[in-house]
């Protein structure tokens, strides 16, 4: 067993309760241990360093410094947490006047941060530390011919952290073609879905998900998976907004990347939250439930 | 000290004077096209010294902070940061921005999770929708109901006692950043 420190995100106990269900579902088939943060609380996101750039630093710092004391790599599943608590982390190694006030503002609550937790996404985990060839074999009803579209979002690859390519990124492509599925080729991969901007600009947001939508079914998509949970509510929970807004007839299941990965590895769809999905992934359920009995009869 | 100055002294503002105003940032941007100053724009308008403009106008609040423009930029200005470090010194100095209400949902998300500790998602909303416009809210009733059935919208906020700590640190940050 792997272990790390996690840091879950608001969103994974509520509007992406799928997300965090289903990675609860398959870090112990996957041979990951994921010990949440005691008392973690919200990363502050581009909402707080949209307000006050420098108090949203020590914010996200919290959560680094509750990481420290365990001495493990820290992983979360949300893109916007990992960018503010990658950034964080890498300003206050640059700037030990910020550093020195954030820790003297740390220490009212007995807490400090010396700057050495890596900060890494769930997405990464599963491609390099628990590796595509060993979640092939654990696969338990491979999703053979299923044509999915690998949408990572732009905060994933965005700013450029290193881990993967920011304009057209592989390793969602090749967690979804670990599991038997076909990562069909998605030119707008990593372009935005508009973000929490759906509020307050929904008109635009619609537009830019209507092209993502578009995109997807245009090179022949059955579903869309994604590891990002801004994104998979926007294309799942407006979906049908977009279908008013345009007059159009969208019905395409948005997974999270993880949900995926449970189906695959024969999990039930209960605990990994598919009966939050907005857009019913009941077809995509029944592909593999299809498949799951051909193999078996194939035994 | 000029307006340039005082961007360049943000967090997200420092480089700036580096840019050549070659266009590769508003180029690859989503929402240009939404901006009445996009960012190459915005910055030209910094470098005139053109405060109230930029400070007042609403173009950085429809940035997505998708971080393509930072991407693309061969001088490494980071306008994706750059906005944020104006949209800052907007709510620093109390700026009223027409044309958008992102700011006030920038605010409830804020104040939600300052009070929880976490950010309650229905709480965030729900002050949103007062303190801009409530009728806008039943546009949107049908997407927050479906939520709300399939377990995604938690009626009650998940208060963490972590909430405690962080209002200490938050208050101490702002004593130590004020005596400087
Ligand atoms: S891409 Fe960079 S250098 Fe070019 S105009 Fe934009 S900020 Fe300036
Ligand atoms: S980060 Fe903002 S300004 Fe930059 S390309 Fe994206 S939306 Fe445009």
């Amino acid at each position: 067993m792997k272990r790390y420190a996690y840091y879950p995100g608001c969103s994974t106990e509520s509007t992406a309760i799928g997300l965090g269900l289903s990675i609860k579902a398959v870090a112990g088939p996957l041979g990951i241990e994921l010990e949440e943060l005691e008392d973690w609380t919200c990363c502050g996101s581009v909402q707080y360093g949209s307000l006050d750039e420098l108090e949203a630093i020590l914010v996200a710092t919290r959560n680094l410094a509750l990481a420290e004391k365990k001495g493990l790599d820290l992983v979360t599943p949300c893109s916007s947490c990992f960018i503010t608590l990658t950034s964080a982390g890498l300003q206050l190694r640059k700037n030990h006047l910020l550093m020195s006030q954030v820790n003297e503002a740390l220490a009212v609550a007995n807490l400090e941060y010396h700057g050495n937790v890596p900060v890494r996404h769930l997405t990464e985990v599963l491609a390099s530390d628990v590796t595509t060839e060993v979640i092939a074999s654990n696969v338990k009803y491979r999703l053979n011919g299923l044509k999915v579209a690998p949408y990572y979002g732009c905060q994933l690859v965005r700013p450029d952290y290193g881990f993967d390519d920011p304009d057209f990124p592989r390793s969602l492509d090749r967690l979804v073609e670990s599991l038997g599925a076909e990562a069909i080729p998605f030119p707008l991969k990593s372009r935005c879905c508009g973000g929490t901007l759906v509020i307050p600009e929904e008109d635009m947001a619609l537009g830019l998900i209507r092209k993502l939508l578009d995109n997807a079914l245009e090179n022949g998509a059955q579903c869309i998976t994604t590891p990002c949970p801004l994104c998979q509510i926007n294309l799942d929970a407006y979906q049908s907004r977009v279908n008013n807004k345009f007059k159009t007839h969208y019905n395409l299941p948005v997974l999270f990347i993880t949900q995926l990965i449970g189906l695959a590895l024969g999990i039930d769809a209960v605990s990994l939250g598919l009966n939050t999905n907005i857009v019913s992934p009941g077809r995509v359920l029944d592909d593999i439930l299809g498949a799951g009995q051909e193999a078996s009869h194939g035994a | 000290m000029s307006f340039v100055e005082e961007v360049a002294a943000t967090h997200g503002g420092e480089n700036i004077c580096a840019c050549i105003q070659c266009g590769i940032c508003t180029g690859s941007c989503p929402t240009a096209g939404e901006m009445e100053y996009p960012p190459r724009k915005i910055i030209a308008l910094i470098r005139a010294g053109m405060r109230g403009e930029v400070l007042s106008s609403s173009s950085m609040w429809h940035c997505l902070s998708c971080y393509m423009c930072t991407l693309r930029c061969p001088r490494d200005v980071r306008p994706a940061e750059l906005a944020h470090a104006l949209k800052s010194l907007a709510s620093r100095y109390n700026y009223r921005i027409k044309g958008t209400r992102a700011p006030a949902i920038y605010h409830s998300f804020v104040s939600s999770m300052i009070n929880n500790g976490r950010v309650h998602e229905l709480g965030m909303i729900l002050r949103y929708y007062l303190t801009t416009n409530p009728l806008v809210a039943l546009k949107i009733f049908p997407v927050g109901l479906k939520l709300l059935l399939r377990r995604r919208m938690p009626l009650r906020p998940h208060k963490t006692s972590g909430r405690r700590s962080l209002a200490r640190m938050v208050k101490k940050f702002r004593e130590i950043r004020g005596s400087h």
